[in-house]
């Protein structure tokens, strides 16, 4: 659907600006803003508004800053501090204009539409370098699609100023909740990670819990109680088709989770009252159990290359966190702080677990690396739960739920430092969220 | 009086020592079901129409019975005035061979998700193995856990969650399965 391709303009515009005023030397290396656990001051970024067809125009520019500036690393300064905006997409940066109010990057870009479609060239400034910060790029997108080309557009930016990979061009599983706390109507949408482009993939008629996206985003796997009794089903997100992937009246399937490969599903099977982990092949259905205790296991997770599986199990007497391989066998517990642990969430990066941690009557979301080690609260409230990783092991998103007969469940989203916590974007009650990764 | 008899002799069946003999006056009373129950399970000697085809029911037993067993926090073992609940719902059930029960596990708000599922899955099952155990056939009863997911109390307190901390038996006529 997308094409990306390097313009030669950068090497024109070079040429162009052959005397900087001030020497490239000025700073070493390119541009970078370091995301360390210490205070972080936003990068002042500038964004003028785009060149080309003003409507869209508008709209692409301000997703971009706001897709930014949403991630509290960038501080965009305010077109009214502007004083010298270039006249067009191609004309030589004035760089002595933005480093006086003090823009560290400069983003110029220019839309046009033709027919159908749009197409979006931009460029990235390091102001007091005086150069242009890697080549410049243009995105063709179906003009329904200029979301994804701001996405796209930021994505870019935030990678080559951070050095993290991108995450905006992405998609989040969610489940909307309206009606009374005691009688809830539940329904499982996808949307951008914003909150835009809404799609719903159930209808309201079954209560339905926790999505889980694949690896590649094309399918969500959730529990559902539409034969009355809870089961999991495998959702296909372009066709908005769903298929049993479990069945039974005399069991529960609940808690499914695909492997990032798509292969496998670990989920919990409950018998008898007693809940295990089981291992399912999401090809061919064949199931395997790979605990077998009379304590409750559920919530597994799996590692980024598939070999470990990451759940929640009370078998000490209270839940706790453990780590086994997909083949079962005896797990290690790698939770042991006060308090009671649950709905681990391996980040795709590997390196850390994020969890659901309740002391007292408080909730946090918290990380640790996976064998346990760094716990570290990143929230506090009365009832935080289920996070989920932004596909570049950077962001949590989590539901937090308010007291009281009233109360409702919204998404949030913070930063692995703690800092940066920030409600969703919807105009509605959500929980369960599933992070799915940056589309192709 | 007709259900009062009824109820005498199904307690008969259960062998008690009183059924091994006429039972005089003065001991009715003590085998009278329905003496020790809790407010509002009382039998009132006026039910609509004073049939006996009137136990029959699931209104009769959610409200004569007594559907609802509460749990302690975090727990899933059954307590003394569970347990007792529980002995009349088997009673119940034995006597009437033609309805089936599932029994939903609910849990309190605070808890995870998925880890409240399987609470509510224990609590259904002990609710079911005490019932079995006191001679209800296993095959008419069903458990089905609902988490957190459906509070009979809304409240963020105590009070709230003592409430949602429960077994419901919901009985209907016919196979357990259906």
């Amino acid at each position: 659907m997308f094409r990306n391709l390097t313009l030669t303009l950068s090497l024109a515009l070079a040429g162009t600006v052959a005397l900087p005023i001030l020497p490239a030397s000025a700073q070493d290396g390119p541009l970078r803003i370091e995301i360390t656990d210490g205070v972080v001051e936003a990068m002042p970024i500038a964004i003028p508004a785009f060149f080309g067809d003003s409507d869209v125009a508008k709209k692409v520019r301000d997703v971009v800053a706001r897709d930014l500036t949403g991630t509290g690393l960038f501080r965009e300064i305010p077109a009214e501090a502007q004083v010298n905006a270039p006249g067009s997409f191609t004309e030589a940066v004035a760089y002595e204009d933005w480093r006086a109010i003090n823009a560290q990057a400069l983003v110029t870009a220019e839309v046009t539409s033709a027919g159908e479609n749009i197409s979006v060239k931009f460029r990235l400034f390091d102001v007091f370098a005086g150069q242009p910060q890697g080549d410049g790029m243009q995105f063709d997108a179906r003009a329904s699609d200029w979301r994804r080309a701001a996405h796209k557009i930021a994505d870019q930016i935030y990678t080559r100023l951070t050095g993290e990979q991108a995450y905006f061009d992405s998609r989040v599983a969610f489940v909307q909740e309206t009606g009374p706390k005691n009688a809830r109507i539940k329904r499982i949408g996808v949307m951008d990670y914003d909150g835009s482009n809404i799609l719903w993939m159930t209808d309201s008629s079954s209560l339905v819990l926790a999505p889980q996206f694949s690896g590649n985003g094309r399918q969500i796997v959730y529990t559902s109680y539409d034969s009355g009794f809870p089961q999991i089903r495998i959702m296909d997100v372009a066709t908005v088709t769903s298929r049993a992937a479990t069945q039974g009246t005399d069991s529960m399937a609940f808690s499914p989770r695909f492997s990032r490969d798509g292969r496998w599903i670990a989920y919990s099977l409950e018998n008898g009252g007693n809940t295990d982990i089981w291992l399912m092949d999401a090809a061919t259905g064949a199931q395997r159990q790979l605990t077998n205790a009379p304590s409750i296991e559920t919530s597994p997770s799996f590692s980024p290359d598939g070999r470990q599986i990451v759940f929640e199990s009370d078998r000490s007497g209270a839940p706790q966190l453990y780590v086994m391989g997909i083949e079962g066998g005896e797990p290690t517990r790698i939770s042991f702080g006060d308090g009671r642990y649950g709905s681990p969430a391996w980040s795709p990066k590997g390196d850390l677990i994020a969890f659901t941690k309740q002391v007292g009557e408080r909730f946090h979301i918290a990380t640790m690396r996976s064998d346990g080690s760094g716990e570290k609260n990143l929230t506090e409230s009365f009832l935080d739960e289920s996070p989920t990783w932004a596909p570049n092991g950077r962001v949590v998103m989590f539901t937090r739920v308010t007291p009281g007969g009233n109360g409702q469940p919204r998404l949030h989203s913070v930063d692995i430092t703690g800092r940066n916590m920030r409600p969703l974007n919807l105009d509605f009650a959500a929980s369960d969220p599933s992070w799915g990764p940056v589309m192709p | 009086m007709k259900i009062w008899m009824k109820s005498a002799s199904a307690i008969c069946l259960l062998g008690l020592a009183a059924c091994a003999q006429p039972a005089p006056p003065a001991t009715q009373q003590v085998i009278d079901p329905y003496a020790n129950m809790g407010a509002g399970a009382v039998y009132q000697g006026n039910l609509a129409g004073g049939t006996l085809g009137s136990e029959a029911t699931a209104q009769y037993f959610t409200d004569q019975v007594g559907n609802t067993v509460l749990f302690a926090a975090n727990q899933t073992t059954l307590t003394g005035d569970a347990r007792s609940v529980l002995t009349r719902q088997a009673d119940w059930l034995k006597q009437h061979g033609n309805f089936s029960a599932v029994v939903q596990g609910h849990a309190e708000e605070t808890g995870t998700r998925e880890y409240n599922l399987a609470l509510g899955a224990r609590r259904a099952s002990a609710v079911q193995e005490y019932l079995v155990a006191q001679g209800v056939e296993a095959g008419r009863i069903r458990t089905l856990s609902f988490g957190k997911e459906r509070p009979l109390e809304v409240c963020s307190d105590e009070a709230c969650y003592a409430k949602n901390r429960r077994a419901v038996t919901m009985v209907s006529e016919g196979g357990a399965g259906s």
